[in-house]
């Protein structure tokens, strides 16, 4: 019941996408939402659609795992697409009741529906094609320019490690818990709503309080393993630009450039 | 025994007392002064019911405790003085019971670099001992692994591999062996053994299991926060009147060794492991 979180899970692969470094990749998903956010013509459209399919093209990830992460969030593209077309206001081209097609709508409807496609679409290409390990000591090393500013950089990357560490540990622990509350007749997939959270209650508060009590072992367990702060760490595997890297980094700025003078255009 | 063979004394306890919730309600005297050597490169096993202050006392080793009275001296350096604290954790690894508890990374050689990672030390000096600390604890094939897809041995394996890439002298284990199935068990204890007998690391072991007590050096029993005995297996499992006073059982083989000698059977004294027990049953007759 608790093993459908498989969206953006990473993909191994050897692919150009796989083997950058994955400052290059985050940098690459900002980079690209602007050019998609800020498209203002059809010129700015295309390089975006552009930028996107490459992308796409340079993870060699098979079309159903990409589709896939779009099928998570069809709810919202279904969404947005069909409150734009039916109320925005124009040229009406049928009616029914309160909802009006328009012309308008339409454009507009699949306006928002690309854009919001193709950022979906790249911003899971950085979780699907680099372990979880490297997003996190890239996401660290990006952010610790702030820790000037108060920002705990060393700290949220370890947040994120020991979340990634025990997310299957306490997905195991809760199919014990399930199997201990079931065998003394607790039922967990039936009634209404309000009943079916109630009788996750049961399995909330043991699989909380055994969390607590393995958050405390753990800290002891990493202190005596000297752990004391971010300060004097140093990192088994450091990060490093290749040439590759380098090489992305001044197309996307060539790009980003590309787009700001579509926009002006 | 020997004048020549010099035994360099690791750890010092002296007169150690410890106690919970100090001042508060609640208030539980753990230890109360416990007098205590382990020598260099010793394997040292330390029995006790539950409650008599095993791990209070194993806390004590590596500075996660300070002592209420007397002290602890590790490597020549006083646990009390916050100067010392980190050299002596460098120097004395700790291995605790559940193997999830202490494992940090989703990576079995990111969680073993953790603690070289915590000393500052330059990458490729991290890397070399990962490999090193993954060779000597079996898992060099499993460095890419998840650990929570390891068997508990193997987990229990990869926490001593996490605390070898800190290069200690000693390792102190608190019931490492309590949530493992026999097979789990038997590659801790091989592994244990090997570290103590190759690289001369000094082995604590905290354990209720009599059968890994016997295959110690020296075995200290605890009972109601003190010391009340500690000797050679041989010496300690032979008052058997005192480990039952404490509820302690002897080791399976010892208990049959001593059933056989009450049916007339003449075993020699000092049988402790199915081992010793298989090899005297199987001797050649002469």
């Amino acid at each position: 019941m608790l093993s459908g979180i498989t969206m953006g899970q990473y993909i191994p692969g050897n692919s150009l996408l796989h083997r950058l470094d994955p400052r290059t990749k985050m940098f690459g998903v900002l980079a690209a939402a602007a050019c998609i956010l800020t498209a203002s013509n059809w010129q700015g459209f295309a390089l975006a659609a552009l930028l996107t399919v490459t992308a796409l093209m340079l993870s060699e990830l098979p079309f159903r795992i990409l589709l896939g992460s779009l099928k998570s969030l069809w709810i919202l593209l279904a969404f947005t697409f069909l409150i734009q077309v039916f109320f925005t206001p124009g040229t009406v081209m049928a009616g029914l009741g309160p909802l009006k097609l328009t012309q308008e709508g339409i454009a507009a409807g699949s306006d928002l529906f690309l854009r919001l496609a193709m950022l979906i679409l790249t911003a899971f290409l950085p979780t699907l094609t680099t372990p979880p390990i490297k997003l996190t000591a890239g996401l660290e090393s990006m952010i610790s320019p702030f820790k000037r500013l108060g920002v705990p950089a060393h700290e949220l990357a370890l947040m994120m490690t020991l979340a990634l560490r025990f997310i299957p540990t306490l997905m195991q622990e809760a199919g014990v818990v399930v199997n201990a509350q079931r065998s003394r007749g607790a039922g967990f997939a039936s009634g209404s709503p309000a009943k079916w959270a109630r009788s996750l209650l049961p399995l909330f508060v043991p699989l909380f309080t055994g969390a607590l009590r393995r958050a405390d072992d753990m800290a002891v367990a990493m202190e005596a393993r000297c752990y004391r702060g971010g300060a004097a760490r140093t990192r088994m595997r450091e990060l490093k630009f290749n040439r590759t890297d380098f090489l992305v980094l001044v197309v996307t700025l060539v790009v980003l450039g590309a787009a700001v003078a579509l926009k002006n255009m | 025994m020997e004048a020549c063979e010099e035994n360099r004394i690791f750890i010092e306890v002296k007169d150690l007392t410890y106690i919970y919730n100090r001042g508060k309600p609640g208030e539980h005297r753990a230890l109360s002064g416990v007098n205590l050597t382990v020598n260099e490169g010793e394997f040292l096993a330390v029995v006790g019911p539950n409650g008599s202050g095993k791990s209070t006392l194993a806390r004590h080793f590596n500075a996660l405790l300070k002592p209420a009275g007397g002290s602890v001296v590790v490597g020549g350096m006083d646990t009390i003085c916050p100067e010392n604290v980190w050299e002596i954790r460098r120097q004395v690894g700790m291995v605790f019971q559940n193997p999830d508890s202490q494992i940090v990374s989703s990576l079995v050689e990111e969680d073993t670099a953790f603690g070289a990672e915590n000393l500052g030390l330059p990458s490729e000096v991290v890397q070399q001992r990962v490999e090193e600390a993954l060779n000597l604890t079996g898992l060099s094939q499993y460095s890419k692994h998840a650990p929570h897809m390891l068997s508990g041995g193997q987990k229990q394996r990869l926490a001593i591999a996490g605390v070898l890439v800190m290069q200690p002298s000693c390792l102190v284990l608190d019931e490492p062996s309590s949530m493992l199935d026999p097979a789990g068990r038997a590659e801790l204890m091989e592994t244990l053994a090997r570290l103590n007998r190759t690289m001369n690391t000094t082995v604590i072991l905290v354990t209720h299991i009599m059968e890994e007590a016997a295959r110690a050096d020296r075995v200290a029993v605890m009972s109601g926060g003190r010391i009340a005995f500690t000797g050679t297996p041989a010496e300690v499992f032979s008052e058997v009147s005192l480990l039952e006073s404490l509820g302690l059982k002897l080791p399976a083989a010892a208990e049959i060794a001593s059933g056989l000698r009450r049916r007339g059977c003449s075993l020699p004294e000092g049988i402790l492991t199915i081992d010793d027990l298989v090899s005297y049953l199987t001797r050649q007759p002469y």
